[in-house]
This record gives structure tokens, sequence and C-alpha cells, in this order.
């Protein structure tokens, strides 16, 4: 396939405004999960920016690609993406955890542009097969993506999903593993050990591309890798920092699931430049 | 003419063939347990809508729900215990949070599954699927009603629980009557007391009536096939003509068929209630003759229900 125009100048610029609304939305809500959102920041400007089909004016476009959050609680990435490629006014963004808001704090199907409505671990591989099958049934061509946390693949039914999914030759399938290392209570291999990923992944039978999740160049070539490989489905281990562009985040387990006050965002504001 | 006793899966396996026929939006999921459910006759005539997706009970009721999402109506299949209860999460966030357009439809429902015991004789799927969001929960009496049930579940969008039998169970109802679902059917008119059952227990049910009736007790019978939504109608109209109510249902007491009805008895016409089920137990191996006798799930023991019920009434 012809290769798509990329602007990678101009997706950093994005990623700057995409940290800064996350940061001030979790803010204004007082609770949220920063530490993932943060760390997946690149993966969804990649994905929305650059890789899939898609129309924001027409959400429920039968040959849009199906985006998939599987770890549901990165909601402010979500929402943050979804809103700056026009899918809902960005002020909506203050809505975020609110009563009676479509925001809701796990990402939600009220909210235009999301697919699936998540927030318990692990089930968002299965749906994106079935979605995955179904389509081959349909003569549809779409992708689907499903994005997962790396702490999430402890479920025992993210590896039900990954035999299903290259035994049945799921090549449309895509999962993105953001592999920040971190999960609510500390380091992932410290709590229970995933390594060697990679290898646990291609021993389920998927084309594994094991990259810097933060390099629009490395995304976009491990998009572009998925796209040309037939027969097995892709993911795409994108080794990230939790919290990511905020020095006092950056790998940290309590950044988890706590909002910043008023003085920990303006520290955060003044380092995202 | 006297139809032998089926199994109720038998009704479902048959029935999805002939829809699958006339639809071609009917995609099935088996957590490799086909042969049983009989979801195999299904397989068999449509192997590019049928997937075996092994022993992942988890992954059989989300990849069902993501093929609804693709015009299908999905079927996710496997014993009662197996979905209901390992792949609640999924049947909880997936279908019913959701609101996804799949079935769930599983055999081996109650004791009478028989020799191989407890673990595989599901005895809490009504309360653990009633209490779920957007979820109707189904359990035919017999092969004739399991294939109507199968044809409405199929033509109503949204998430529904059906449960099916190993044993074959009399053939209590005929072609010719009514299948609306959460509208139960009355079977037997009697003015004493009302007995209210699914499943296998309609027919013990109905033996109860005749028995009672050698004594002088009228009962009326009534066919709960529907446990979600419940018919608040009849339960209200047969307290008030009958003054008494006995439910029978082969699952826990606590939190199925029995506690529906005196939900709404507690909140719109209390009268006394008997319930009959297993009471706060696992099941065992045996013959499910043997197993429904020891578990008090006999004619008998709604007969005795009804007489407590109502010398209660008389107070």
């Amino acid at each position: 396939m012809t290769p798509k125009p990329i602007d990678i100048e101009s997706l950093k610029k994005q990623a700057v405004v995409f940290r800064r609304d996350i940061l001030e939305t979790l803010e204004l809500a007082g609770s949220g999960h920063p530490g993932g959102s943060l760390s997946a920041v690149e993966i969804f400007l990649t994905l929305y920016g650059y890789q899939i089909n898609h129309k924001a004016n027409d959400p429920q476009w039968d040959g849009r690609d199906r985006v998939i959050v599987s770890k549901g609680h990165v909601s402010p990435v979500v929402y943050v993406t979804l809103a700056n490629f026009g899918y809902f006014p960005k002020e909506e963004l203050k809505t975020f955890r609110k009563f009676g808001a479509r925001l809701q704090g796990h990402v939600h199907t009220k909210v235009p542009g999301v697919e699936f409505n998540t927030g318990s671990l692990g089930h968002g591989l299965s749906y994106a097969n079935g979605i995955a099958l179904g389509a081959r049934m349909r003569a549809k061509d779409f992708k689907v993506y499903c994005v997962m946390g790396d702490g999430e693949i402890q479920e025992g039914s993210v590896w039900e999903a990954a035999m299903t999914a290259s035994h049945f030759k799921l090549d449309h399938v895509c999962a993105i593993v953001d592999c920040n290392k971190v999960q609510e209570n500390g380091p992932t291999n410290e709590i229970k050990s995933l390594e060697p990923l990679a290898a646990k992944w291609a021993a389920f039978g998927w084309n594994v591309l094991d990259i810097d999740g933060h390099s629009f160049e490395a995304l976009k070539a491990a998009f572009d890798n998925f796209s040309n490989t037939k027969g097995k489905p892709t993911v795409i281990i994108a080794n990230t920092i939790k919290g990511k562009g905020i020095s006092f985040m950056e790998g940290k387990s309590a950044w988890h699931g706590k909002a910043p006050n008023k003085e920990q965002l303006a520290l955060a504001l003044a380092e995202l430049k | 003419m006297e139809l032998k006793p089926t199994p109720t899966r038998d009704g479902f396996g048959e029935e999805l063939v002939a829809l699958g026929k006339i639809n071609p939006n009917i995609v099935v999921t088996s957590g490799d347990l086909e042969d049983a459910t009989r979801a195999e006759y299904f397989k068999k005539e449509f192997p590019d809508r049928f997937f075996n997706l092994g022993i992942t009970e988890q992954d059989v009721v989300g990849t069902a729900a993501g093929l609804s999402t693709q015009g299908y109506v999905a079927f996710a299949t496997s014993f009662a215990v197996f979905l209901t209860n390992r792949a609640y999460d999924m049947i909880r966030l997936d279908v019913c949070y959701n609101n996804s357009n799949v079935k769930v439809v599983c055999s081996h429902g109650g004791v009478t599954v028989g020799e191989d015991g407890a673990s595989a004789q599901c005895l809490e799927d009504f309360a653990i699927m009633r209490v779920l969001p957007n979820m109707k929960v189904i359990c035919p009496a017999d092969y004739i009603e399991a294939r109507k049930a199968t044809r409405a579940i199929t033509n109503t969008f949204g998430p529904f629980y059906m449960r099916t039998s190993r044993a074959p169970l009399p053939i209590i109802t005929t072609e010719e009557d009514t299948f609306v679902i959460g509208k139960a059917n009355v079977l037997r008119a009697g003015n004493d007391a009302t007995i209210m059952a699914c499943g296998v227990m309609v027919a013990e049910a109905l033996s109860a009536a005749e028995k009672l009736k050698a004594e002088g007790i009228n009962v009326k019978v009534v066919n709960m096939h529907t446990i979600k939504p419940i018919d608040i109608e009849m339960i209200v109209s047969s307290a008030k003509e009958t003054g008494a109510i006995v439910t029978a249902e082969e699952h826990q007491m606590a939190g199925g068929l029995g506690s529906a009805v005196a939900e709404v008895l507690g909140q719109r016409c209390p009268c006394p209630l008997e319930i009959v089920g297993v009471k706060d137990s696992f099941g065992e191996s045996g013959s499910p003759a043997q197993l429904l006798a020891h578990y008090g799930l006999k004619d008998v023991n709604i007969v005795e229900a009804v007489k407590k019920v109502i010398h209660r009434k008389k107070g």
C-alpha cells in the first residue's frame, strides 16, 4: 500500500496540548487516572492522527476502523483525543466524571467515538476479535485496534483472546500494549512479571513489534507493518513511561489513579512547553 | 398424541437450525460443549457461522458481544455453571452494561444434570442473572416451549439468559399455546392456592395439582417461563384470586423465581408464600429422579407446600 503522509512535528505539538488537556481535565474532575493516560498520548495521537480511518462528524460510519479501549480507566486521554479531533466540543471535558455528564469515569459509548463501555480489565481483546470475525463474515475491510495496559494483561481473559485471534488468523486485529511498567501498587514486574513479554505474544502466534511508544516514527512504522501483515494478528508492545512528561509523576504508581490538585497542576503545566 | 419426554436443550438446538435457515444473521460461540448444549446442530448446518472458541468461557461471551456489533444475533453457549459463574463479569459488562444483542443460552441447569454431580449442576443462575440490568431470564418447561422461547429471544433485541435441561422433560405445553416473553401461562384453574413454577418443576406442579384434586383441593397452576421480567399482573391477580402462592424451581431457594415472586407479593399484595427449591446446598451425583426426590423437588413436596400455605392463609 502507498505510504500515508505524516506530520511528525505537528503531532509533537499536539502531544503537548493533549497532556495539558489531560491534566486540566483531571484537576477539574478531582479524580481519575493520569499515569496511564500520559503514557498513551503518542499511541492515541498516532492512531487518530495518522493510522485509522474515521469521521468525527459521523462516529457510526460503518467503514470506520474500530478502536477498543480495553484499559477503560484512561478515559482522560481518550476523551481528550476525541475532543481534539472534533467528536465533541472541548468545553465538555470540564464535565468529566460529573453527575449527569456523558463523560463517565471509565470510557462509555455515550461519548461519540467510544465503541465499548469498559472499566473492568481484560475485556477488550475478545470484543475486538468478535468485531473482526463479524467484519470478515460481512466482507468488510476495516481494522480493529485494542488498547490495553501492561498490568491489564495479567488478566487470563487476555490470553484466551490472544489464542482466538491467532487461531482464526485475525490479521485485521491490532493489539497495542501501553507497556508503562507500572500498575496500581508498584512496578509490574515486581507484582507479577510479564517477561519475556514479546516472546509470550510471539509464542501465542502474533506478529510482535516491540517499540518505543513515545516515538511517532516508531509508532508509524509499527502501524505500517501491521497494515501489511497478513495471516496473523499484530501486537505493538509500546514501551512507555507512566506519567510521561511530568517529572514528579513519571514511573510513580502513586499517580496511577490520583488527580493533581491546583498547585500540582501548575507545576505540571510549567513542565509542558 | 403422546409425545415422549425430551430435553429442552434439544428444543433449543433444533429451533436454532430452523431459525438459521431463515435468518442469516444468527451466529454462535461455544466453549467446546456444543455436543452437550445441542448448538452442534447449528454447527453442522452452518459451520461458517459457528465458532468453537475452546475452553475459554470469558472469550466465548466477549467474542459473542463483539460479533453482535456487526448486526448479528450472537448466541454464547456452554454449561450454565461455566458461563453464568465463570464468565459473570463478561456477561455483566460486555453483554448487559453494553446492552449487546447476545443470547446466553446454557444447558445443564439444575440437579437433573445427574451423575456429573455438583460442579456441573447450576443452581444459582436465575439469581445472578436476574440482578443484572438489561438482562432477561427464561427457563422453558418443555421441548415445545424451548423452541418457542428460542424463536422469541432471537427476535427480541438485547441480552437474554436462557437455561435448558440435560434431562428429558415431559411435554406439557402444545404448539397452540402462546409464548410471550414476560407473560406467564395459566395451565390449570383453581381457587385454593396458586402454584407458580418454571422448567422441570412445571410438570411436577401439574402432577401435584392432580394429587391435591383427589383430596378436594383445587389449585391454579402457572408456568412462569420468564423469571425476568417477572409477570407482575399474574402474581397480583393470582394472589387476589387464591390468597396463597407456592413457587417451585430447580434452583436455590434464595434469589430465584421464589424470590422474584416474593418481591412482588411483599410490595403489592402480601399473602402467604411457600418456596420449593434447593435449601442452600450443592447437588451431588445420582440419577435425575433420585436427585429431584432427595432435594425436595417432587410433586409430593409441592403438595406439602400447598397444604402448608393454605393452612397459613386460614390463619
